[in-house]
């Protein structure tokens, strides 16, 4: 009994050091901001790694899940002979939920994941420290610029995991299954607000891109350096995000569009 | 300056950096370094007991002790990436522990590291991580950039390797990219962190008559840290043995060689016992066996 006690109080005051530990390096993070301005090459290779590539994936998924978005949506909307409000079933999902969420999610498995792991290899390998001991340092060097590049790309990732996922719902819904064309961009451009839907859908995936940028670079300057300090990193990176995303979306969805 | 191979520092260039390094305040002595009553523990366990080491000026000073004795340890220290618990630790006169973080950078700028993997960067060719330093501190036109690079690399005999990456060097060869790294920004002394380990006997003797060359053409002083007995006292000028958190010994090799201290004699001729045990402490050897009987 008590030795259970003492093994939770030992495992919460891990917690909350390893919590002040990223608050203060997410600090440190913060103010180094102006590199970035000052070196924006650093940045925009770093966007190319950590957006561009994630691309190809987060544009498959969207086609997929717009896709599906079409079938389900017709499937019940066709019930309530209601199938031209499709176009705005399909586009409502995505602004509002899907599009930030699902990029989130992959971007943390896809982007965050390797930030990790590049960051954690750099530190097993005696790189960052090789860089203190060169007066560079780390965090302004690689720790800030794939923060920020991880920050810009997730919004924008998931502006494009929208768009193609409407063209997915059009695809179905109207090129197989039968909805007016007319109605499905109409419907879509009457019940579709830009300021309620599509900002509020900015301000998710822009948290979102803040908290999957924090976690993954921290959990990378953070490892233990050996191999398995490297994989418990990765996999953080990805369940804390994820768990992050999903718990953070509950609560700007409440924020937004809730009475709370 | 770059490309200077002085030991003092000229005034500053119209291309570097605006910000001046830490000034002296101690009075100017013929020591380098100056450890004084460190104390350092790693989880509980103590890994410096009271150490004091004073490195003079311009020579290749070695400190050996078998492993786990925190060699590596005393390097960081010395470098300002770890803090000790008690005690201080002076690099040309500057308490490095009591800098803020932007003059400890500007004080790491004369000090120069090779780390026992070479930490090299590995996303970068072998001119680029060379050229990296350079690039991060001064505004170099890139023609002037190419020669010190390949200034340096010429010096530890790799200019021609330039372009290659990082996992296609040997072991010996990143060392030497990594010693031509180190002394890029013409530091005032470098770090050797077990430069010896992991190498053919032909590499090691080029990395240790490299590390003798470079420290007497460019006036460094020089500090490695090594369990390679043979190779360091080759070329160092004083050595300090280091056991159980203090320095149990030190002198020329040659004085050393003569000492009476029985531990320093079992390490320095390799013998298997003596003051340091074969055997992990462990208990009666008969009561262990028939205990499960």
């Amino acid at each position: 009994m008590l030795g259970g006690l003492q093994k939770l109080g030992h495992w919460g005051l891990g917690v909350l050091e390893r919590l002040g530990r990223g608050h203060l390096f997410l600090f440190r993070v913060l103010m180094s901001l102006g590199t970035a301005v000052t070196r924006p090459r650093l940045v925009i290779k770093e966007l190319y790694s950590v957006g561009v590539l994630s691309l190809l994936i987060i544009a498959v998924s969207g086609l997929f899940v717009g896709m599906v978005l079409g079938y389900q949506g017709y499937i019940t909307l066709v019930n309530f002979g209601a199938e031209e409000a499709l176009g705005s079933v399909v586009a409502l999902s995505l602004v509002r939920e899907l599009g930030p969420v699902i990029t989130a999610l992959l971007f943390a498995g896809r982007a965050g994941s390797a930030l990790s792991a590049e960051i954690g290899l750099m530190k097993t390998t005696e790189q960052l420290s090789g860089m203190e001991m060169m007066a560079v340092d780390p965090v302004k060097r690689v720790i800030l610029p794939r923060f920020v590049a991880a920050f810009i790309s997730l919004p924008l990732l998931a502006a494009i995991f929208s768009a193609v996922a409407v063209m997915g719902g059009y695809f179905i819904g109207v090129g197989l299954l039968g909805v007016d064309g007319g109605s499905y961009w109409s419907q879509m451009q009457a019940n579709v607000d830009f300021y309620e839907d599509v900002m509020n859908g900015i301000i998710k995936s822009l948290v979102f891109g803040f908290v999957v940028a924090w976690i993954a670079v921290f959990e990378g300057y953070d490892t233990v350096p050996t191999s398995e300090g490297v994989s418990r990193s990765t996999t953080r990176t990805v369940v804390h995000s994820a768990l992050a995303v999903l718990a953070l979306d509950f609560i700007l969805t409440g924020l937004m569009f809730g009475d709370i | 300056m770059p490309g200077c191979n002085c030991r003092q520092r000229h005034s500053t260039p119209a291309w570097s950096d605006t910000k001046v390094l830490p000034i002296n305040t101690q009075p100017h002595n013929d020591n380098l370094l100056e450890i004084r009553d460190l104390h350092f523990s790693r989880g509980g366990r103590p890994v410096f007991r009271g150490l004091n080491v004073s490195i003079p000026r311009g020579g290749i000073t070695a400190i050996m002790g078998p492993s786990g004795t925190g060699k590596t340890t005393l390097l960081k220290l010395i470098g300002g990436q770890l803090r000790p618990e008690r005690g201080q630790i002076l690099v040309d006169g500057i308490d490095v522990h009591r800098q803020g973080l932007s003059d400890l950078y500007q004080l790491r700028r004369r000090m120069g590291m090779l780390f026992q993997s070479g930490a090299l960067l590995t996303d970068l060719s072998v001119f680029e991580n060379v050229a990296f330093p350079l690039r991060e501190h001064y505004a170099l036109p890139e023609p002037l950039l190419r020669t010190l690079v390949l200034m340096k690399l010429e010096s530890v005999g790799l200019r021609g390797a330039r372009d290659l990456m990082p996992s296609e060097l040997s072991g010996g060869m990143a060392r030497r990219v990594a010693l031509a790294r180190a002394i890029a920004l013409d530091p005032m002394m470098i770090m050797y962190d077990e430069p010896f380990t992991g190498l053919d006997p032909i590499t090691m003797g080029v990395i240790v008559s490299l590390i003798k060359r470079l420290n007497d053409a460019l006036g460094l002083t020089s500090i490695l840290v090594s369990h390679d007995v043979q190779e360091a006292s080759s070329i160092a000028d004083q050595l300090f043995l280091i056991s159980d958190g203090v320095v149990v010994d030190s002198g020329t090799p040659e004085a050393l060689g003569r000492t009476t201290s029985e531990w320093s004699r079992q390490f320095l001729e390799g013998l298997p016992d003596g003051p340091v045990p074969f055997h992990y402490p462990a208990p009666d050897y008969l009561a262990d066996l028939t205990e499960a009987r």
